[in-house]
C-alpha cells in the first residue's frame, strides 16, 4: 500500500469541525486578562505615564519602570551595511510607531482591563513622523534611530561586471517603476498568549499563537535572563500565521514576566484592531527595474533598485533584512539573466515593523519581473509567451546571476501547459469581439520560481545571527506498535499531521492512522525552527523519512532475531515484519517484545532521530488570469484563474491543492483589495476589517490547478515546498491581465493593490496623455 | 457594573448565566457556558467566525449582547456532531472537500451553512457564494468550502443542477 500521493482526508479535521480544537483563547479562559496601552502617536517622547489612581483588587499596571532591567529585542545580521536597532519590551522614553505597546493593564476580565486603560495618565510630546520612504531618505531627515543615520537599516549592493556595457549597447532598454502598498497577513486568529505559572516546579507554560515555539522560548529566556528550561512554549491549534506569527513580539515577554513575578496565570488575546495596526506589516516596497533586451527579445541584463519600508524596528529572528535582501538575491527568478545589478535598502520609518508574510518579497519581485516582460514584449513587438519562452532557464542545474543553484524545474513546460489550457488564439478572438461591444477582457501570465525548503546556506548567506536552517525529528514505536513522531516544525493549518503520517507509513509498512505527529510543544519535541518559508514538508518531511528509515532498520533487525532470519531478508508491510520464507510477526507484537523482553533485546530500543538541513530547491508555476475590467468604475472581475504548478513529489494532493488555492486567494487580495493606509501623521486609517478588505467567496473565483511533478534531487523526499507559491504568482498575473484589458486606453499598471480608484486614475492619466 | 440573570438554551440544554449588560453573547458562550467552539475573529461583525444560530437565524455572536438572547434557543458548532463525536453530513463534507485548513473560521461557516441547508430553498452556485460571502476564511480560498456545502446540498436535494 502506497500512502504518499493519496488524497487522504486530514486527521486534524474532526476536532476542528466539532468546535473541539484548542486555540490560545480557549486555554486563556480563567486567566487574568492583560490589555496593552498603545501609542496613538508615531514619534514622540513620553512625558507622563502613570497608573490609574483607583486600581481595583486583582489589577496591575506594568510599564518599563516595573519591568526594570530586562533585555531588548536586537536581531542581528552579520553584514557590513546593517544597523542593529534595539526594540525595548516596553519603551521608557520614546515611542516609534502608532500602536506600539507602552504599558500593560492586568484585570480580572478583559473588559475591566480596557476600562482601566482609559484611566491611565499618558502624555506624549509628539514630533514629526517619518511615514513615507521618500521622507525618511530625504537628505537631512532626522534619524528614526540614532544608530541608523540616513534611516537605512540594511543595504545590499551588487553588480556583475558586464551589466553597464549591456545596458549601454542593448537595442532595447525597458525601465519601469513599481509600487506595492503595505499589507497585513491577517490570520483569522490574531496573536495571543497565556502564561501560566506552575508553583510546584517554578516553570512557566506559555501557550501562544505562534509559528516558531522553540525560537520564542529561547528569545524570551534571553530577554528575561531566566533559565530556558523553566519555560515551556506551546503552540496549540493556531488559526493561521502566514509569517506574521514568526516574530518574537514584546507582548509575549511581558506575559512571561508577569507569570513569574506574580506567580499566576495571565492572558493577552489581541483584538482585530491591534492585529491590523500593531502586529507586523509587509510588502511596502518600491522598485525601479530596468531590463536590457536584444533585438529579438533576449534578456541581456537586469537592474533593480529596491526600497522596502521596514518600519520602526527589526523583527526577531528574521530581521528587517528579510524583504530587501530576499528581493535582492532572488530578483532574476526563473529567467536567464546574464548580467545583474541591484541595490536594495531597508528603510526605517515611524511605522509598524515589517515581518515576513507568505512569499515575503517574491510576490513583489514577480510582479516587477512579469510586468517588465509584458512591457518589453509590447515594445519589441513580440508575443508575451514568446518573450518568456526564450528567456526562461532551460538547462539544469543553473547557476543564477546571484549565485543560487536552480535545480531541475519545468519553467517552459508549465508555461506551455498554461498557454494550451487557455487557448490563447481563441481568447484573442473573444477579446476582440468583446472590445467591439465596449467590454474589456484581458489575459495575464505570471511565471515564477519559488525557493523552498532551504536550510542553513540561504539564511547564512544573508548573515543572519539566528540561522533557522535545520529540522530534527524524533521517532519511536510504542510497545503497542504505534509510532510517535516528534517534530520541531509547528504546523498551523498545513495538515502536517496527516502528510507526515503518510510519508512515515510508507517507510514502515503501517497505516497512517497509527502514526501520531507531535508538534508545537517545546517539552515534547526536539529543538527546531517551525513552519515558514515553504519548508516544513521538505525539511521536516525529509527528517521524518530518514528517521522512519532508521526505525525500519531497527524493526528489521529485531524481527530477524525473532524470525531467525537476517535483517536484509525482512520486509515491513501491512503492519507486519515478513521474512523471505513467509514467516512473519506483527509489528505490535515485535515492539512489545523489544520493550518488555530485555533478556532477549538487551540494550536495544525502537527510538531514532534524524537531522536534516537541505540546500534548498526551487518549485515553480505558471499562473494565468483572465479578467474583465469595467473602465467606467475600475471594477475588476476575474473570469478565470489557472495554475500550472510543479512542486516535485506531491505527498497529499488534497492538501497541496488547498495550499495553492489559499495562496492564490491571498495573492488576488494583494493585487486588488488589501492595503494598510497610513495617514501623514502615522495613524492607520484601515483599522477594521470593514476598511482593510479581506476578500470573500464573491471575489475569489474557482481556481483551476494542473500539476507537473519534477522530482527534486535536492530533497530526500523529492518534494519541493509549495506553501507560498499561490500568493507569489497571483499579483503579477492579475496586474498583467488588467493591463492587457486596458491596452486600448494605453494603460500600464504598476501599482498594487489595483483598487477601482487606482484603475480609474490610470485610465484618466492615460487619456490626459493621449 | 450591574449584573443580569439570563436564561436560554444552547444546543437544547437550558443555561442560566449571570452577566454584565455589556457582555456579548460570544463571550458568554465561551466563558460562562464553556463552549469555546465559537471563535472571535474580529469582534466587529465583519468576519463571521462567531456565527451561531439564534432561534434558527445566523447571528454574529460578537454583535449581540447576552441579555438580548434571553429566552432564545441558541445553536453552536458543539451541537452539530452526534454525542459520540460522529460528524454530521455537513461536517463530513467539509472534511471530504478540504473545506478547512487552520479551522479557526470553520465553526462560523458551519453554522451559516447549517442555516442555508435548513431553509426551504434550492441553492445555486451564485446564491451559495453570495451567502458564504457573509464570512471570511483566510486559508482555503473558499473553493473547498463551496464544494463542501454544494455536496451537502446535493445530498439533501437542495441543489439546482
Amino acid at each position: 500500500m502506497n500512502w504518499v500521493g493519496r488524497r487522504l482526508r486530514r486527521f486534524e479535521d474532526p476536532a476542528l469541525l466539532r468546535g473541539e480544537g484548542r486555540f490560545t483563547a480557549d486555554v486563556a479562559v480563567g486567566a487574568r486578562a492583560v490589555r496593552f496601552l498603545r501609542s496613538p502617536v508615531a514619534n514622540g517622547r513620553i512625558t507622563a505615564l502613570r497608573p490609574p489612581e483607583d486600581m481595583p483588587p486583582g489589577s496591575l499596571f506594568v510599564s518599563a519602570a516595573e519591568l526594570g532591567a530586562i533585555g531588548t529585542i536586537r536581531p542581528m545580521l552579520y553584514r557590513f551595511a546593517y544597523r542593529a536597532v534595539e526594540q525595548p519590551i516596553l519603551p521608557a522614553d520614546r515611542v516609534h510607531f502608532v500602536g506600539q505597546a507602552v504599558a500593560a493593564i492586568v484585570a480580572p476580565s478583559a473588559a475591566m482591563a480596557e476600562d482601566l486603560l482609559e484611566a491611565v495618565t499618558f502624555d506624549i510630546g509628539s514630533e514629526t513622523a517619518l511615514v513615507a520612504m521618500d521622507d525618511a531618505l530625504h537628505p537631512g531627515a532626522p534619524a528614526v534611530h540614532a544608530v541608523a543615520p540616513g534611516n537605512v537599516a540594511v543595504e545590499g549592493v551588487m553588480e556583475s561586471p558586464e551589466a553597464a556595457a549591456a545596458f549601454a549597447s542593448a537595442p532595447h532598454v525597458v525601465e519601469i517603476a513599481l509600487r506595492s502598498r503595505r499589507q497585513n497577513a491577517s490570520p483569522m486568529e490574531g496573536r495571543g498568549g497565556c502564561a501560566q505559572y506552575d508553583r510546584a516546579t517554578g516553570r512557566v507554560r506559555l501557550t501562544a499563537s505562534v509559528q516558531m515555539p522553540h525560537m520564542l522560548r529561547t528569545g524570551i529566556a534571553e530577554l528575561l535572563s531566566m533559565p530556558e528550561a523553566d519555560l515551556q512554549v506551546i503552540a496549540p491549534d493556531v488559526g493561521g500565521g502566514f509569517g506574521q506569527k514568526m516574530a518574537l513580539f514584546p507582548e509575549y515577554a511581558v506575559l512571561v514576566w508577569l507569570a513569574r513575578r506574580y506567580r499566576g496565570d495571565f492572558a493577552w488575546i489581541e483584538d482585530r484592531n491591534e492585529n491590523l495596526i500593531a502586529s507586523a506589516h509587509s510588502r511596502d516596497q518600491e522598485h525601479r527595474l530596468r531590463g536590457a533586451f536584444a533585438a529579438d527579445g533576449t534578456l541581456l541584463a537586469l537592474e533593480a533598485d529596491i526600497l522596502a519600508n521596514v518600519g520602526a524596528f527589526s523583527a526577531y529572528p528574521t530581521t528587517c533584512g528579510v524583504e530587501p535582501l530576499m528581493a535582492f538575491a532572488e530578483y532574476p527568478g526563473p529567467y536567464k539573466v546574464p548580467a545583474y545589478a541591484a541595490r536594495a535598502r531597508g528603510v526605517l520609518t515611524h511605522t509598524c515593523p515589517m515581518a515576513p508574510y507568505r512569499g515575503v518579497s517574491r510576490p513583489v519581485i514577480t510582479f516587477g519581473l512579469e510586468r517588465l516582460m509584458d512591457v518589453a514584449a509590447k515594445r519589441i513587438g513580440i508575443d508575451p509567451v514568446a518573450i518568456r519562452r526564450m528567456n526562461l532557464v532551460d538547462s539544469f542545474p543553473h547557476r543564477s546571476a546571484t549565485g543560487l543553484t536552480l535545480d531541475e524545474a519545468s519553467y517552459i513546460e508549465t508555461l506551455d501547459d498554461a498557454a494550451q489550457h487557455l487557448d490563447i488564439p481563441a481568447f484573442r478572438e473573444r477579446q476582440k469581439a468583446a472590445r467591439a461591444q465596449g467590454r474589456y477582457l484581458g489575459l495575464g501570465l505570471s511565471v515564477f520560481n519559488e525557493r523552498t525548503g532551504y536550510g542553513t546556506p540561504a539564511f547564512a548567506a544573508r548573515g543572519m545571527g539566528v540561522v533557522p536552517g535545520y529540522e530534527v525529528v524524533d521517532i519511536a514505536m510504542t510497545p503497542n506498535g504505534e509510532v510517535e513522531l516528534r517534530i520541531g516544525a509547528s504546523p498551523h493549518g498545513q495538515g502536517l499531521r496527516t502528510a507526515l503520517a503518510q510519508l512515515v507509513a510508507d517507510r514502515l509498512g503501517i497505516a497512517p492512522e497509527s502514526v501520531r505527529v507531535i508538534h508545537g510543544d517545546t517539552d515534547r519535541t526536539p529543538y527546531g525552527w517551525g513552519s515558514f518559508a515553504s519548508r516544513a514538508m521538505v525539511i521536516s518531511g525529509g527528517a521524518s523519512q530518514e528517521a522512519a528509515d532508521k526505525l525500519a532498520a531497527r524493526l528489521r533487525a529485531a524481527a530477524a532475531k525473532i524470525l531467525q532470519s537476517s535483517a536484509d531478508d525482512i520486509t515491513l508491510r501491512d503492519g507486519e515484519a515478513v521474512a523471505g520464507n513467509g514467516s512473519s510477526i506483527a509489528l505490535a507484537a515485535l515492539a512489545k517484545q523489544v520493550h518488555q523482553r530485555s533478556d532477549l533485546f538487551d540494550g536495544f530500543n525502537l527510538a531514532e532521530s534524524a537531522h536534516y538541513d537541505p540546500p534548498g530547491t526551487f518549485s515553480n508555476a505558471c499562473h494565468a488570469a483572465i479578467v474583465e475590467v469595467d473602465p467606467e468604475t475600475g471594477h475588476v472581475r476575474i473570469e478565470r484563474y489557472l495554475v500550472v504548478e510543479d512542486a516535485g513529489r506531491i505527498i497529499n494532493p488534497l492538501i497541496a491543492d488547498g495550499q495553492v488555492r489559499g495562496g492564490v486567494a491571498q495573492g488576488i487580495a494583494n493585487a486588488l483589495f488589501e492595503e494598510i493606509v497610513i495617514a501623514e501623521d502615522g495613524n492607520i486609517l484601515t483599522g477594521t476589517l470593514a476598511d482593510y478588505t479581506l476578500p470573500s467567496a464573491m471575489e475569489i473565483p474557482e481556481i483551476e490547478i494542473h500539476h507537473r511533478e519534477t522530482i527534486s534531487p535536492f530533497t530526500l523526499t523529492g518534494a519541493k515546498g509549495l506553501g507560498e507559491g499561490g500568493s507569489i504568482g497571483a499579483p503579477a498575473a492579475i496586474a498583467n491581465a488588467i493591463s492587457d484589458a486596458l491596452s486600448p486606453f494605453g494603460v500600464e499598471l504598476f501599482e498594487i493593490p489595483a483598487t477601482p480608484p487606482r484603475i480609474r486614475a490610470a485610465i484618466r492619466a492615460a487619456e490626459a496623455r493621449a | 457594573m450591574s449584573r443580569h440573570v439570563v436564561t436560554f438554551t444552547v444546543n437544547g440544554v437550558a443555561q442560566r448565566v449571570e452577566v454584565e449588560a455589556r457582555s456579548t453573547l460570544a463571550d458568554t458562550l465561551r466563558e460562562s457556558c464553556g463552549l469555546t467552539g465559537t471563535h472571535l475573529g474580529c469582534e466587529h461583525g465583519v468576519c463571521g467566525a462567531c456565527t451561531v444560530l439564534v432561534n434558527d437565524i445566523p447571528t454574529r455572536a460578537c454583535l449581540m449582547f447576552a441579555v438580548q438572547a434571553d429566552g432564545a434557543a441558541i445553536r453552536t458548532v458543539e451541537g452539530l456532531a452526534a454525542p459520540d463525536g460522529t460528524l454530521n453530513a455537513l461536517q463530513q463534507a467539509f472534511q471530504d472537500h478540504h473545506g478547512l485548513q487552520c479551522g479557526f473560521c470553520t465553526p462560523g461557516f458551519l453554522m451559516l451553512s447549517t442555516w442555508l441547508l435548513e431553509r426551504d430553498e434550492v441553492l445555486s452556485e451564485a446564491t451559495l457564494r453570495e451567502a458564504l460571502a457573509s464570512n471570511i476564511c483566510r486559508c482555503t480560498g473558499y473553493q473547498g468550502i463551496v464544494e463542501a456545502v454544494r455536496s451537502a446540498a446535493r445530498k439533501a436535494g437542495r441543489w439546482a443542477e
